[in-house]
């Protein structure tokens, strides 16, 4: 099976190999790719749209029709997890165990005992629970607003910069993960609960398809952003760039949604107790 | 000689891709555990995003991000003088729809491990044969 295997894959990239013969060499201004539609969207961008970022204009506004549909694959991809994973009927354990967090002293509460009052000074913890490492949970403690700014930065600034909705949610879905990992699944779902997470996602699809469906209310095409200059109260063009931050927005929201989702499944195999 | 010298000069880009994507393909089809299956499988997919940004390369051209002034300066914007936006927006996407697809491997792979107690692809075949 492994000499099969390797002679199948090395026929295969043979012939590859072969094929790029016919191909135009690196970095060739001529060659097909650079020949047929990026010319228009290189040289028409700034006057369509006003965007300076070719690539954000591309992928919101010329292309938003396919973007739209990548947003619903990562939302479709959250939602495959879920289903595969997630364990929806609570497994009943004999006894709960509560940390006192000044003194660390740890409750064992037995079924049928009374809960601790809902007070600060109590947290819920499990079996497997391990102390806090005090370096990485203050670095990530200090690091996690800048991340999180940083992201909302590349969002924002997605239409003069490198940067848009993908890149800035997957980094702001990033900094929710960091404090998970630096903490416990417990303490990162009390901050972002799984019902948040899920109204996210369902949230930045909603906005990337409403945006869409507006403008056929306001009588242009699906995603012609042009025809959201009546509300916006601008001329046209400007309206494309609102318009692409807006999708861009929505973007940033789903995927980073989907990244928490991600990790919460996998990391507890859907149970959502204990994490890493 | 001197052919075949600027046919590789030209050209090695591809090879590294191809390379790279016969790796992954190799881990898919030969490796018996599923995580490694999953690991070629993303460098399959980095190996295409890889030739597709490739492709959007060109000779002296810069960023596909126009500079301009705040008082508006309308220079003539030339397509030579920007790289090939295109392949950028898809593989933008195609990066995030990687990740996505990463994780319901992984998922389905928690289920295996689940239901069987390993990962081994030889082990879960004589199980489900027993059965």
């Amino acid at each position: 099976m492994k000499w099969f295997g390797f002679i199948a894959v090395f026929l295969c990239g043979s012939l590859f190999i072969y094929g790029t013969v016919e191909f135009p060499g690196w970095g060739d201004p001529l060659s097909p790719t650079s020949t047929h539609v990026s010319p228009y969207y290189i040289e028409k961008t700034m006057e369509d749209t006003s965007v300076p970022n070719i690539v954000t204009a591309v992928l919101a506004d010329y292309r938003g029709y396919d973007t739209m549909f990548e947003t619903a694959v990562i939302f479709s991809a959250g939602i495959a997890c879920l289903f595969l994973l997630r364990q929806m009927k609570r497994k009943k354990t004999d006894f709960r165990l509560y940390r006192h967090t000044a003194t660390g002293i740890t409750f064992r509460i037995e079924k049928g005992g009374k809960l601790p009052p809902t007070a600060k000074e109590f947290e819920r913890i499990d079996g497997l629970w391990t102390p806090y490492d005090l370096i990485i949970k203050t670095t990530g403690r200090f690091i996690i607003p800048f991340i999180q700014i940083f992201a909302l930065y590349v969002i924002a600034h997605g239409h003069h910069s490198p940067g848009g909705g993908f890149q800035g949610g997957v980094i702001l879905g990033a900094s929710f993960v960091l404090f998970a990992i630096s903490h416990d699944l417990r303490s990162a779902l009390n901050r972002m609960s799984e019902k948040l997470t899920a109204f996210f996602y369902t949230l930045g699809v909603y906005i990337y398809a409403g945006t869409g469906a507006l403008c056929i209310l306001l009588g242009a095409n699906f995603l012609d952003y042009s025809a959201l200059a009546t509300i916006l109260f601008v001329d046209p063009v400007t309206a494309r760039s609102h318009g692409i931050l807006i999708v861009e927005i929505g973007v940033g929201i789903a995927v980073m949604a989907v990244m928490v989702i991600l990790y919460y499944n996998l990391v507890s195999a859907g149970k959502f107790d204990e994490g890493l | 000689m001197v052919d075949l010298l600027t046919i590789i000069i030209s050209k090695y880009n591809y090879w590294g891709y191809i390379v790279l994507m016969m790796i992954g393909l190799y881990a898919m089809i030969v490796k018996k555990n599923l995580v490694k299956k999953i690991i070629g499988m993303s460098i399959f997919q980095t190996a295409i995003i890889f030739f597709y940004v490739s492709i959007g390369m060109k000779k002296n051209a810069t960023i596909p991000i126009i500079s301009h002034g705040h008082d508006g300066g309308e220079h003539a914007v030339h397509a030579v003088d920007f790289i090939n936006p295109l392949p950028h927006v898809l593989m933008l996407t195609a990066i995030v729809v990687s990740v996505a697809t990463l994780g319901v491997a992984l998922a389905l792979a928690i289920k295996v491990y689940q239901q069987y107690n390993s990962l081994e692809e030889d082990e879960i075949d004589s199980q489900i044969k027993v059965k």
